[in-house]
């Protein structure tokens, strides 16, 4: 049997200072050694200077989300330290940079206000200086292990070693030291860690190089120096047809699978990562036929991204956009245009903390009833939600046809969570992606009307450049041809025809893709979105206490399937709602839809992804009837 | 057969006021599109929204009627998507100008192969005559409780700053100058911008079909003189003709400063023409070589039901 490995990493330094990449070199290591890799970044809206940090847990299990306990954490600038030290476990490890000791609370300059203040307050109450060596001695004392190494002097001493001068103040290698240093006092195989930068900075060799000599020095200087660490990380079983995915490129890969040809976009964290990665990978293989590609546009805003989404999607090519709230927000009115117009288009909706700016590089699912809602007037859409990376891959695909079968806008949810996250998961299989346009029209004889009524309320469609195919679209009300129309019979025919659409989608879109449910209980819990990851974790933690809690995870959010989620509740006493918002919106379309409430809720909207532990805690409270209606979750810097 | 001009005339029931100018540029469009004989399929027409915003509705291509402001977005997605349709987008000024001048600027940087039309009044007819941004500082036209209290933009002179590489001047009341107009417009590679004076006769009272003959601009023997006039006839030349900083240069200050003409001499026809600038579909066959022959809209992204799309190489990379 296989010893339990279940550890978590932070790497943090200033924002610019290679977090991202030490971060990626360490998952990397550790998925191609067999594990399981859960990794989470934290930024701030900065380009070079604030804290950034980035946690990634490596299990031999299957795991989903981050939780509380650091395990080890490698530190090579002073907020840091100051921020995460006390998340680190009895008989875990810091290793930091020993040069750091003296810096003080006060010259650490990007740390907020409100946030100094506590920590001073902290630090006090334990008697402790107001250094970094301050809060080392609190967290000693529990039992932590302190690792100083001086990450100058090992650069200097390896400059001399290859007699290259030019290392030693290469501060830009301490990202490089900090992952070789953890993985030496981790005791991994350093072929893992070389193989590691070597795929990382594959296109860019010289830089490999020098990084793997530094790496190879630190590894080999930390197993010296530090051989006895508790926790070892070993190769394990390795699952074949395993991949280390970015959270952005779930939805990319999807798009370049299922057709998308088409991508205007604005920038904006974190939605552009996506646009940038399909752009990236313009062009396209295709079996047995010439190369394929990928147009993507960056436009002048979001309103322009939106209406040249639907210019692109009139042509009959699969046309989406990909953005966060303050873009979505913008693209509200083109959106009603699509609507009225019946045009298949994706958005692809990575959310973040709102309202206006918000917490512009946090996550946040404050989107939900603006997504339901988007746009003046009435007209149908549909919303869907994907709770994971793998999932997001097929999703994308699934939205695509829902768009064109149809022939309204669909609205696919992301958020930053998902976006800035590393996991290991299946390899993406293409072949499970069925391509479905729906009564898209190749051929057209005779005369053609392009919202004609038919029985299912779905005409159809042609598409710009098709002979006899000609049509009229108009933002106004209009008859079957597409010309404007303030007729009162057609304009009840022609909301009652696009409104049927609605009713059809739940008809015909399958159970299964319209909520998951992993089994009901007394009490379940009922979410949508990237909180699934920990709640999966916790729910597992509780069944290992033999409590058993149901979850269902809401992917269609509109239409609301009401039947389906009343029948998948009848026998659940408790209800949970769990969101990452303030004011529960998935329950309020649970009111809405089943008249019935939440019993609880699980919310948080530090902006700050939930942890499973802080999970496992507030569902344990709800069971033992010692919570409140409404808890909120707090964890994270 | 050959296509006459009332194939590209749809049976939909004009309500434009009696008088209006846009009448003559919807003709000059049918017109244009019949003597191009360019099938009724491959043309679209896209509109922006207010009075002109219904001309996609009178022609028999076809038709897509947006949002205010954002007709240019619509367009250029379109032909981005299939670039081997021929697209008019034909919208007011206000809706190209006032709203949706941000897009108009980067559609120009663009330059992409199809051809804008602005109806310009002065006023926004559809709301009863606010003033547009064509309307000149200090003007009142009928409707205005006060004076107009805005500069007006320059639409020729912002076109050829925003990169736009072919922009001219019509009259909606000289159909068949501006048919021409339209041709050499379309016939452009590379994204053309065409002003046309369209007097409303409803609600500005100041430039007026009568305005623009020049009723009331007399020499001194009484003699009446028409306020528009030709580029061509006075011998300019609008077409940059070589690869030159110095050519460039030239060219288009001529066309900045004939821009600027406006009082008792209104300039028509073509002020500038660049087809050594770059088009959009040229930046994009620089990273795509084949877009053209295979743009988006003939992709074929699937086989009974299967994705064509290898990503094979991609996971391949992701492999742990």
């Amino acid at each position: 049997m296989l010893e339990q490995t279940d550890i978590s990493w932070l790497i943090g330094g200033p924002q610019g200072s290679g977090v991202e990449s030490g971060a990626n070199i360490f998952s990397r290591a550790c998925a191609s050694m067999g594990y399981e890799i859960f990794g989470k970044r934290e930024f701030y809206s900065n380009i070079k200077g604030e804290h950034s940090y980035f946690v990634v847990r490596v299990s031999n299990n299957a795991i989903h989300s981050n939780i509380n306990d650091i395990t080890m954490m490698a530190a090579f600038d002073a907020e840091t330290i100051f921020r995460h030290a006390d998340e680190v476990i009895k008989n875990g490890a810091i290793i930091y940079d020993s040069d750091l000791v003296t810096a003080k609370v006060d010259e650490v300059h990007n740390m907020d206000l409100n946030y100094k203040q506590r920590l001073l307050k902290y630090l006090d109450s334990k008697n402790k200086s107001h250094t970094i060596q301050g809060i080392l001695d609190i967290v000693q004392e529990r039992g932590v292990n302190l690792y100083p190494i001086s990450f100058r002097n090992v650069l200097s001493a390896m400059a001399d070693e290859v007699n290259n001068p030019r290392l030693k103040g290469m501060v830009r290698m301490f990202n490089v030291l900090g992952v070789s240093f953890s993985l030496g006092v981790l005791g991994m195989p350093p072929e893992t860690l070389l193989s590691s930068i070597d795929a990382i900075f594959a296109k860019k060799q010289t830089i490999a190089d020098l990084n793997k000599k530094t790496a190879n020095y630190a590894y080999n200087f930390a197993t010296a120096k530090f051989p006895n660490f508790t926790y070892r990380l070993k190769p394990v079983e390795k699952k074949s047809g395993t991949i280390l995915v970015q959270g952005y490129q779930g939805t990319a890969l999807g798009k370049m699978v299922c057709g998308c040809r088409f991508q205007p976009y604005y920038p904006i964290t974190p939605a552009s990562d996506e646009s940038v990665y399909l752009e990236s990978n313009e062009i396209l293989d295709v079996k047995e036929n010439r190369p394929g590609s990928t147009v993507v546009v960056q436009t002048e805003d979001e309103m322009s991204a939106m209406g040249m989404t639907i210019g692109g999607a009139l042509t009959g090519t699969r046309s989406a956009t990909c953005t966060s709230g303050p873009g979505f927000a913008l693209m509200a009115e083109m959106l009603g245009w699509a609507g009225i117009n019946e045009v298949p288009v994706v958005i692809t909706l990575y959310q973040r903390s709102g309202p206006s700016t918000g917490l512009p590089t946090r996550h946040g699912q404050d989107d939900l009833l603006f997504a339901v809602y988007a746009g003046h007037g009435e007209f149908p859409k549909m919303v869907y939600a994907s709770g994971d990376i793998e999932e997001s891959f097929y999703d994308t695909g699934r939205c695509f046809n829902y768009a064109d079968v149809y022939q309204v806008p669909v609205i696919h949810m992301m958020d930053k969570f998902l976006a800035s996250s590393v996991v290991t998961c299946k390899r993406f299989d293409s072949d499970k992606i069925m391509i479905n346009r729906g009564k898209l029209l190749d051929k057209i004889e005779g005369d053609y009307k392009r919202f004609a009524f038919v029985p299912d309320g779905i005409s159809p469609r042609s598409k710009l450049g098709l002979e006899n195919g000609i049509f009229w679209n108009t933002g106004d009300e209009s008859d079957e041809y597409g010309h404007i129309s303030e007729d009162p019979e057609i304009r009840i025919k022609k909301m009652d025809k696009r409104y049927s659409k609605l009713e059809y989608m739940l008809k015909t879109i399958p159970q299964e893709e319209q909520a998951i449910s992993y089994g009901a209980s007394d009490y379940c819990v009922v979410s949508w979105g990237s909180t699934k990851g920990p709640i999966l974790d916790a729910i597992d933690m509780l069944k290992k206490e033999n409590i058993n809690v149901g979850f269902i995870q809401m992917k269609l959010l509109h239409p609301f399937p009401t039947d389906y989620v009343k029948s998948l509740l009848k026998n659940v006493k408790t209800v949970i709602d769990i969101e990452a918002n303030q004011t529960g919106q998935l329950g309020l379309l649970l009111k809405q839809n089943l008249e019935r409430s939440p019993d609880y809720y699980i919310l948080k909207y530090t902006g700050r992804a939930m942890t499973s532990t802080e999970l496992y805690d507030s569902l344990k409270n709800i069971i033992a009837n010692k919570a409140e209606k409404r808890q909120v979750l707090t964890h994270g810097a | 057969m050959a296509l006459k001009i009332g194939d590209y005339k749809t049976e939909v029931h004009n309500d434009w006021c009696p008088g209006c100018g846009d009448f003559g540029i919807v003709n000059a469009i049918q017109m244009a599109l019949s003597e191009m004989q360019i099938p009724r399929h491959q043309a679209a027409i896209f509109s922006g929204i207010g009075c002109s915003g219904k001309t996609s509705h009178f022609i028999n291509v076809y038709g897509v009627h947006t949002l205010h402001g954002r007709v240019l977005t619509f367009a250029q997605g379109a032909k981005l998507a299939n670039p081997d349709m021929k697209i008019i987008a034909a919208g007011g000024d206000g809706d190209g100008l006032g709203i949706g001048v941000g897009h108009f600027i980067a559609a120009g940087r663009r330059n992409l192969d199809l051809t804008y039309i602005i109806f310009n009044n002065g006023v926004y007819g559809l709301t009863k005559g606010q003033a547009s941004p064509t309307l000149r500082l200090g003007e009142k036209t009928k409707s205005l409780p006060s004076p107009n209290t805005n500069y007006n933009v320059n639409p020729i002179g912002l076109a050829i700053t925003s990169g736009f590489t072919f922009v001219a001047r019509g009259y909606a009341y000289d159909v068949r100058h501006l048919k021409d107009l339209i041709i050499a417009a379309v016939n452009h590679k590379g994204l053309a911008f065409l002003d046309v004076l369209q007097p409303c006769p409803t609600y500005n009272d100041i430039n007026t079909r009568d305005w623009y003959s020049g009723m009331d601009n007399l020499d001194e023997s009484k003699k009446q003189h028409s306020r528009i006039y030709k580029l061509e006839d006075t011998g300019y030349d609008p077409v940059v003709h070589y690869d030159s900083e110095t050519e460039f240069n030239e060219k288009l200050t001529q066309a900045l400063i004939k821009s600027l003409e406006w009082d008792t001499k209104i300039p028509t026809g073509i002020f500038y023409k660049n087809e050594i600038i770059s088009q959009y579909e040229k930046r994009i066959m620089d990273k795509i070589p084949n877009y053209m022959e295979n743009p988006p809209s003939a992709q074929v992204v699937s086989s009974n039901g299967k994705p064509t799309a290898d990503i094979s190489k991609i996971l391949d990379s992701m492999s742990v």
